[in-house]
């Protein structure tokens, strides 16, 4: 589904990104793990269109399609969804109106009807019943005076009424308390499937507790420099990331 | 004089004036104030950019222009029923086109008791007198060289009276419409607008017109509110492309009177709004909330004037405009705090978006406080979209043109969101949102 071969990326003239390669199919859980500084939520940005970033070198693509040429709401349409590391407050604009804008905008890229304002009510309520997200949510402004918590667990509502294929989620844990933190990952997991993909970035072991992951891959310095099963996030947590870099010298990252 | 002579506009204002024969005509005191009125113009001629109050608003491309004094078919003209919007105009209606009034189009004769409502060339046929107060004065400190014009040359506009004590339900409806004529035209309008004592009233005020109209309009409104009246007035200006729109309102407010002003300003290629606010009476409240969206070669100019005077009186001005292409919006707030003003509380707030790097909005609050215990606060932005907004809707599937406009209408729609009825307010909204698909296609 998601292949990136040798990607270098850079930031206002500074290299982040520096030869990442990692392939993702559809069905799997990936927990992309690392130290501060690693190039974690660049990757995230990258995959997902954000402004600012610059590709000098490898590829990316999605379902075949070089993922890099397209703009950021193609991308959204083509199944990509990123959970924002700082979900952004939009003072003014009502939550209903932005997930239906979203979602009908998609579904137009598409080739699919738009759903009307009977169709789509239907849907959503059902969605945040689903989700135990309180109904007054739909009234308000996106965001807007959300505490933290609630706007990682409002990515997570958004996520499951998109229906992406490839879910990328940027410190989605950050900042959450453990009541928080078991409610988005109760949301994730129940979107789990064989068509949808998963790509977590964490930077503790204690979210993929609760969220399981197929594999574990640790960024260091740009590149991924050690990747396993779930098991790994567990050695990570017990000898830290310095225990990797002793592992893995300088220049012999996979 | 002799430098006036050769401004193309100046000269066709004179042979205006010459050709015209206006209401009133005959009347010793009327005529000569129009005489007197005219000389001053010819001397004193266009506001220049050296006048405060036109630093950013330029009318030298004016100057080169010639109008016709008058459209002769405007009595008669069909007006296409796409610009009136009726969800808009439910109740009593004044109309005019091209600066001609037109009973066929008003909707006057279901006026609730108490309230008087007719042109000013009928008003002043039926009984001159009383309204030799606001049109007997050949000139005022306050005059520029439009205003000026206007006591010279008007030839209609509307006489609005609301008794003590009457309570009008619903609001009236004052209509401008610009429809294309044999040539680009200019009319100068007077108006009135008075509230006795505890008067209630809400007036919406539109402006529309077709796109080729290049007309020039230049009104002058006098609105005065008598102690504990209060009047609720939402502007909704959309001229045609083309069109020149010169509004000066001046408010007076006795005391306990409110006025609450909405103001939306969408349309014309040049289009200036002065209004002079004097809160005159103890404990007066002028609150105003406005939005401008411009965009091609746009120019908007509101100027808000407001003068403290009498104690504990109230101000409150929070403004947004939007300007795109090479659009440019100016947005002038001074409160002006008399001596002998005390307790004074004035606010003046304004932010704006820059959507494009050739745009230009230029805002200046002032503050000049000659009183004590006063409260005067004021705030001024020009600032561009987040980009990380931008990228946050993109990033769910909303193109980019699109997630501009949700975002500038959220921006321009908290200026709107108490105006009344809800149906009024929606149909600002909507009208909002077109300017803003027109915008970007």
């Amino acid at each position: 589904m998601l292949k990136i071969e040798n990607l270098h990326a850079r930031i206002a003239g500074t290299e982040i990104l520096k030869g990442l390669s990692l392939e993702v199919n559809a069905g799997e859980v990936h927990a992309l793990m690392g130290p501060n500084g690693a190039g974690k939520s660049t990757l995230g940005n990258v995959l997902s269109g954000r402004p600012g970033y610059e590709v000098t070198e490898g590829t990316v693509t999605f379902d075949g399609a070089n993922l890099l040429g397209m703009e950021p709401e193609e991308r959204a349409a083509a199944g990509m969804f990123l959970a924002f590391q700082y979900p952004v407050e939009i003072p003014g604009v009502n939550n209903t109106y932005f997930l239906r804008a979203a979602l009908n905008a998609q579904r137009k890229a598409r080739g699919e009807d738009e759903l009307d304002s009977m169709q789509f009510l239907k849907l959503v309520r059902g969605k945040v019943k689903e989700m135990g997200m309180p109904a007054e949510l739909l009234n308000r402004a996106v965001n807007e005076g959300f505490s933290g918590g609630e706007k990682k667990r409002n990515e997570v509502f958004q996520m499951a009424l998109l229906q992406p294929r490839l879910a990328i989620l940027d410190e989605t844990d950050s900042g959450l308390d453990i009541d928080a933190l078991k409610q988005v990952a109760d949301g994730v997991n129940a979107l789990r499937s064989p068509e949808r993909a998963f790509l977590v970035i964490t930077h503790y072991q204690r979210l993929l507790d609760y969220i399981v992951p197929d594999f574990v891959h640790v960024l260091d310095g740009g590149r991924i420099v050690e990747s396993g099963e779930a098991r790994l996030a567990l050695e990570l947590e017990a000898h830290g990331y310095a225990w990797v870099r002793d592992r893995t010298p300088a220049g012999a990252g996979a | 004089m002799n430098t006036a002579a050769v401004v193309p506009f100046v000269e066709s204002m004179r042979s205006a004036a010459a050709a015209l024969r206006l209401p009133g005509s005959g009347l010793a005191w009327l005529d000569a104030t129009r005489r007197e009125a005219m000389q001053a113009f010819v001397a004193h001629g266009l506001p220049a950019t050296r006048n405060e109050l036109w630093k950013y608003t330029t009318v030298r491309g004016l100057a080169q222009r010639q109008y016709a004094p008058r459209d002769d078919k405007a009595a008669n003209r069909p007006v296409d029923e796409a610009l009136f919007p009726p969800e808009a105009m439910d109740g009593p209606r004044a109309v005019f086109v091209n600066g001609v009034f037109r009973s066929d189009l008003s909707r006057l004769d279901r006026l609730p008791d108490g309230v008087g409502l007719q042109s000013l060339s009928s008003a002043l046929d039926a009984e001159p007198e009383p309204l030799r107060f606001l049109l007997g004065a050949p000139k005022d400190a306050g005059d520029d060289g439009f205003t000026l014009l206007n006591r010279a040359l008007w030839a209609d506009g509307v006489v609005l009276r609301v008794a003590a004590g009457v309570h009008v339900r619903g609001p009236l409806h004052v209509v401008h419409v610009g429809v294309a004529a044999d040539a680009a035209t200019a009319w100068h309008l007077r108006s009135l607008i008075e509230l006795g004592d505890d008067a209630r009233l809400a007036i919406v005020e539109h402006h529309v017109g077709e796109a080729a109209a290049g007309h020039l309009a230049n009104l002058v409104c006098n609105i005065k509110l008598h102690e504990q009246a209060h009047l609720d007035w939402v502007g909704i200006q959309r001229a045609g492309a083309d069109a020149t729109l010169l509004r000066c309102t001046d408010i007076q407010l006795h005391d306990d009177a409110t006025l609450d002003f909405h103001a939306l300003e969408l349309g014309g290629k040049l289009a200036r709004h002065e209004i002079r606010v004097d809160l005159a009476g103890a404990r007066s409240r002028f609150e105003s909330r406005g939005a401008f969206v411009l965009h091609q070669r746009q120019h908007a100019d509101t100027e808000l004037l407001v003068t403290h005077r009498g104690r504990d009186t109230f101000s409150h001005a929070s403004w947004r405009g939007v300007a795109d292409d090479r659009a440019r919006g100016v947005v002038h707030g001074r409160i002006l705090v008399l001596p002998g003003a005390d307790g004074a509380d004035g606010g003046f707030y304004n932010k704006n978006l820059l959507l494009s790097p050739s745009a230009e909005i230029d805002t200046r609050p002032a503050l000049e406080i000659y009183a004590d215990e006063v409260r005067a606060n004021h705030g001024a932005t020009v600032g561009q979209l987040d980009e990380n907004v931008l990228f946050y809707l993109r990033s769910r599937g909303i193109p980019l043109e699109m997630a501009r406009r949700i975002l500038v209408r959220a921006f321009c729609a908290v200026t709107l969101e108490r105006i009344e009825p809800p149906s009024l307010r929606e149909h600002c909204l909507a009208l909002l949102v077109e300017q803003l698909r027109e915008a970007s296609t």
